[in-house]
């Protein structure tokens, strides 16, 4: 391992513009003549629009145009989709409403988009927003994922009972068979709370059309620039993909949220030809609580079957999925491929079937947010295999250990070809740095202080490096999930490499830089990373699901090995010898068995000056791109612990350890892995012990602002001990399993699991605010032992 | 935010007679107002900043009370030599107020005028029987302090210091909103020469107000246990997402059981 190569904890080289505030947002973007945008937003949850009267603020001072869903209309600008397909159990598609950038006759939720007011200044595009008059005709709002099949209510007329797919997998008589046959059966209801992304950048958006050229330019926060594009262009119709650039600059966060093609992006970039100047537009905080797409909000039914020993029989699972007012653009594929083929985890269950009915409510659209189906289905088995052991009264660690899947390739029950891993060497190594034994001796301490301890399991899966395209397409994806890349060699020798990958934070420009680094001998300076342009960076699929280290560096080294191969071509003119005699080794090419050789850097040269060789005999130039298709999904896992003691007098929860190993295969920078895991983690302890968006019975968002919307912060958590067990990924040439979202897979069942078991029951959902923990702590057989019996 | 006229004062005079203006209000710090002003929830047509006016900084010590400037920073308060040696619990409350940020810009002064529900300061003044100085007189903290973001200044009235009468033992303990970190209760206890008080903010929904109840039990004898099990009722308690009433009611008992063991100690 060199010190910039791959294993290396190379220090980030984005973080020195990042940290002196050089970095170049969307909002840092000006562009001559600019007018801003304001949205004029529903403040209903649910209404007909009877009309909208915009006189007034037509004539108000700086006034540059206001738009409705009318002018959107008028033009053929087609709306949002939702970009997989996904049917129900009668073979029936999804039903997709319509889902207008600005709103057509109705709004659906508290944010919807009215109209938009373009102005000089933004102060001036408010004020006139505030002069606009809507005559809406209120309708009662359907809120609580429960109740919205079925309800009174309807949020679209194409989905009369408010039900967007009743969708299954698995095989239902098997599990009805094994139910009956089981010794013992557990269940659970579990409700998985609606969170607010929340990056540290909102959203922005400048849109801008060059008459000269008939072509439109997006400058805009996304995870996915080329996907943006495509839909912009093929979908929405705002122009021809060849006359439509999408930047997508540094970016500060995502979790998912940036993925999606949303009204505001849509807006600027349309109006900005039909005002004929630049459109800017930024969210504040409140736009985005109210309009980023939220993540999870299930209900479930779960129960688990299991025989004498506490050998798993069978699982099966019925989900209810709240997906909001509309279908954002990647809603459907979260609570249905993404979610129901994790629910085996590491655990080796002969048959599972799982239901899920996806519905309409009146509230933000809820997407991928970081894990993205995965914590959904993490939760459901691993709170189940808890309480399972507890019932039976055995060990959680052993009733993994006996459950887990021992021998690979394993096929699940539900799509899922598990290709490696080790989960028992995971726990073993867990339970050392936990201090396992010790356990019993701290928590009867804490008894003695008066504090209820517990400690909490999670053997989490997940499916990464989002995924052999024809796999994806047979299961409804609109789109491939391979990723591109091109290495250009400079005649002097330093490299740009092009990816189709995002970074938004993830630290690309240098765990990209390393493997190219390590793969040419070059030092890590000479290598620049491009991302983020349509302009420049061929068609590639963008950022998420823990993909670009698995695939997007895939498509990288492949390029790489093209590159190798042309060099040796080129070494081989330049050094007169036989091609087949040329290797290549620590950045220089030589003549085996001889002392002549070149560097890297010098055989750059070769190839751009071409003096060695003729065009009949070779093309000049070094530059070579790359497509990546992966063959599996990857599967990284582990096992998070979570150590936590509970203060009954005012139910405050205080994680004392917290102790996470993953196998993420092959690791690139370790320290920026390690970094990855901790933001993971505290991520999942918000869901657990946190976050939670409420609406109220009118479709109000009650934790619209961090007033009320609680996030984790440094002193909740402790310093966590962090270790690695490592099977390389056997589907990828690099042997990678992503890791950008395990810690937020994990975490929320570890903690839960650690807060039941200080509680000594199991009545107490996600968030568990002080609030909560202090009602569940009076209910406590270790408070009050009455309790119990 | 919409548009405002803005003027800096250079004395006391000048910005009451700036205040006596159509729509005028005063800014300390800023850290309530500006905010709200943001999201244009208000709108003051003048905006009079007091931090130009001179004499309204600084902490003096007397033989029995500290006073503050109205425009002395919940900052400087924290990190005062004189109010730590004086009245520890008041340098406590005003560091656990806020962030950093906010503790460097928001002061004495704009705490006690917006008089916020949940803000600590009114605490602290009702418990130790503070005297609100203004431009025009001196109140007690019962007379200031009349309910909900309510006080007893009057038109053209500006707050110009706070004077804490030096307690034999105090403490404050505070429950914080675990979002906004505001009191969802606090509870600031003070062992004085002629009595003992007990102050709650952040729970009431008439604002500040003092626990009776307990100041009676801790003159028996003031020691956490004389509490022990004992909470208001929760009648008159706020309730929302983060807690109801009962559980603020409990609260309260356990943070002045807390607040009393910890001035104990001192």
């Amino acid at each position: 391992m060199t010190a910039t190569g791959i294993g290396a904890s190379v220090r980030r080289k984005e973080d020195q513009r990042f940290i002196t505030g050089k970095g170049r947002y969307v909002d840092d973007y000006n562009r001559p003549g600019q007018a801003y945008a304001y949205f004029l937003r529903s403040p209903h949850a649910h209404a007909e629009i009877r009309g909208i009267d915009k006189a007034a603020a037509a004539a108000m001072p700086g006034v540059v145009a206001i738009l409705t869903g009318e002018d959107l209309a008028a033009d053929k600008v087609g709306g949002l989709i939702c970009g997989w397909m996904i049917h129900s159990k009668d073979g029936t598609p999804m039903k997709a409403g319509a889902h207008p950038a600005l709103a057509q006759g109705k709004v659906r939720y508290v944010g919807d988009h009215v109209a938009v007011v373009i102005a000089e200044t933004l102060a001036q595009a408010k004020d006139a927003a505030e002069a606009i008059t809507v005559d809406y005709d209120l309708l009662p709002a359907v809120v609580e994922t429960a109740k919205a099949a079925g309800a009174s209510t309807v949020v679209h007329d194409v989905a009369p009972d408010n039900t967007v797919f009743n969708w299954h997998l698995g095989n239902q008589a098997d599990v009805e068979a094994a139910f009956a046959r089981a010794a013992h059966v557990t269940k659970l209801d579990i409700v998985n709370n609606r969170l607010v992304p929340n990056p540290i950048e909102p959203r922005a958006a400048v849109g801008e059309y060059d008459e000269a050229e008939e072509a439109f330019t997006l400058y805009t926060t996304s995870q996915n620039p080329h996907v943006a594009r495509l839909v912009l262009s093929a979908f929405i119709g705002i122009a021809p993909e060849n006359k439509l650039r999408v930047v997508a600059p540094d970016v500060g966060g995502g979790f998912g949220s940036k993925i999606f093609i949303y009204a505001e992006e849509t807006v600027c970039v349309w109006a900005a030809k039909k005002v004929g100047r630049p459109v800017k537009w930024t969210s504040d905080r409140t736009e985005a609580f109210l309009c980023d797409a939220h993540g999870r909000d299930h209900v479930t039914h779960a129960e688990l079957a299991t025989d004498e020993g506490g050998k798993i029989l069978a699982l099966k699972v019925h989900t209810i999925a709240n997906l909001g007012a509309y279908l954002s653009t990647f809603s459907s594929s979260v609570p249905t491929y993404l979610y129901a083929p994790l629910l085996s985890g590491q655990y080796n269950i002969p048959a599972i079937y799982c239901e899920v009915d996806g519905v309409y409510t009146n509230t933000a659209p809820v997407d991928a947010y970081r894990g993205a189906g995965r914590p959904e289905a993490t939760f459901v088995i691993e709170r189940l295999v808890e309480v399972a052991a507890r019932e039976l009264n055995q060990d959680p660690a052993k009733f993994r250990r006996k459950n887990y899947i021992k021998s690979f390739p394993h096929q699940t029950p539900v799509i899922m070809m598990y290709d490696g891993g080790d989960y028992s060497a995971s726990l073993d190594k867990a339970l050392e740095i936990a201090d396992h034994k010790g356990f019993a001796r701290r928590r009867r301490e804490s008894a003695r202080n008066g504090k209820l301890r517990g400690i909490g399991f999670s053997s989490y899966i997940e499916a990464c490096g989002i995924a052999p395209s024809q796999a994806v397409g047979s299961l409804g994806a609109g789109v491939g999930l391979w990723e591109s890349a091109e290495v250009r060699v400079n005649p002097t020798g330093s490299i740009e490499v092009l990816t189709g990958s995002h970074s938004h934070g993830q630290g690309h420009e240098t765990t990209f830089a390393q493997l190219v680094s390590d793969r040419l001998g070059v030092p890590i300076e000479s290598v620049t990373i491009v991302h983020g342009d349509t302009d420049k960076v061929q068609f590639g699929m963008g950022t998420y699901g823990s993909r670009s280290g698995a695939v997007g560096m895939s498509a990288i080294a492949k390029a790489i090995d093209k590159v190798v191969a042309k060099g040796r071509k080129v070494a081989a003119y330049a050094l007169e010898a036989g091609e087949d005699d040329i290797e290549f080794k620590d950045g220089r090419f030589s003549v085996a068995g001889t002392d002549r050789s070149l560097a890297f850097g010098e055989v750059a040269l070769q190839a751009y000056v071409a003096h060695k060789f003729s065009g009949a005999q070779l093309e000049p130039g070094l530059k070579e791109g790359a497509f990546y298709d992966p063959t599996n999904f990857t599967f990284p896992a582990g096992m998070h612990i979570c150590e936590l003691e509970v203060d009954p007098d005012t139910g405050v929860v205080t994680i004392e350890k917290f102790t996470a190993v993953d196998d993420f295969g092959n690791v690139i920078n370790p320290m920026i892995v390690e970094g990855q895991v901790h933001g993971g983690i505290a991520q999942g302890v918000g869901q657990a012990l946190f976050e939670g968006a409420l609406y109220d019975s009118d479709g109000q968002l009650v934790t619209a602002s961090f007033m009320d919307y609680r996030m984790p912060r440094a002193e909740d958590l402790p310093s966590f001990e962090v270790g690695m067990t490592v099977t390389p990924c056997p589907s990828n040439p690099l042997g990678i399993k992503g890791c950008g979202e395990a810690g937020a897979i994990a975490a929320p069942a570890a903690v839960m699991n650690a807060l039941t078991d200080a509680l000594g029951h199991e009545s107490i959902a996600m968030p568990a605010t002080p609030l909560a923990v202090w009602r569940a702590a009076q209910g406590s057989p270790h408070l009050r032992p009455e309790a119990a019996e | 935010m919409y548009a405002f006229a803005y003027h800096q004062p250079t004395s006391l005079k000048e910005a009451a007679s700036l205040l006596a203006g159509e729509d005028a209000k005063i800014v300390a710090g800023g850290h309530t107002l500006i905010p709200t002003m943001k999201q244009r929830l208000a709108a003051p047509g003048t905006l009079i900043d007091l931090g130009k006016v001179p004499d309204l900084v600084g902490i003096e010590r007397s033989p029995r009370s500290v006073t503050i400037g109205a425009m002395t920073t919940h900052g400087a308060v924290a990190d005062s030599a004189e109010v730590r040696e004086a009245i520890p619990a008041l340098a406590e409350l005003a560091a656990l107020i806020g962030d950093p940020a906010v503790r460097h810009r928001g002061t004495i002064g704009g705490s006690v005028a917006n008089n916020d529900p949940a803000a600590d300061y009114p605490a602290a003044c009702l418990a130790l029987g503070a005297t609100i100085s203004t431009n025009k007189r001196k109140l007690t903290s019962e007379e200031y302090f009349t309910g909900l973001f309510e006080t007893a200044l009057e038109e053209g009235e500006i707050v110009t210091g706070v004077s804490f009468p030096i307690p034999h033992k105090a403490a404050y303990e505070k429950f914080r909103n675990p979002a906004s970190r505001y009191a969802l209760v606090g509870v600031f206890v003070a062992k004085r020469p002629s009595d003992i008080r007990v102050a709650v903010t952040g729970a009431g929904s008439n604002g500040v107000f003092r626990w009776t109840e307990a100041e009676e039990a801790l003159g028996k004898r003031f020691a956490a246990k004389s509490l022990e099990g004992m909470s208001p009722s929760a009648d008159g308690l706020n309730s929302d997402i983060h807690a109801d009433a009962a559980y603020r009611a409990h609260l309260i008992g356990v943070m002045a059981r807390r607040a009393v063991q910890k001035a104990a100690d001192r």
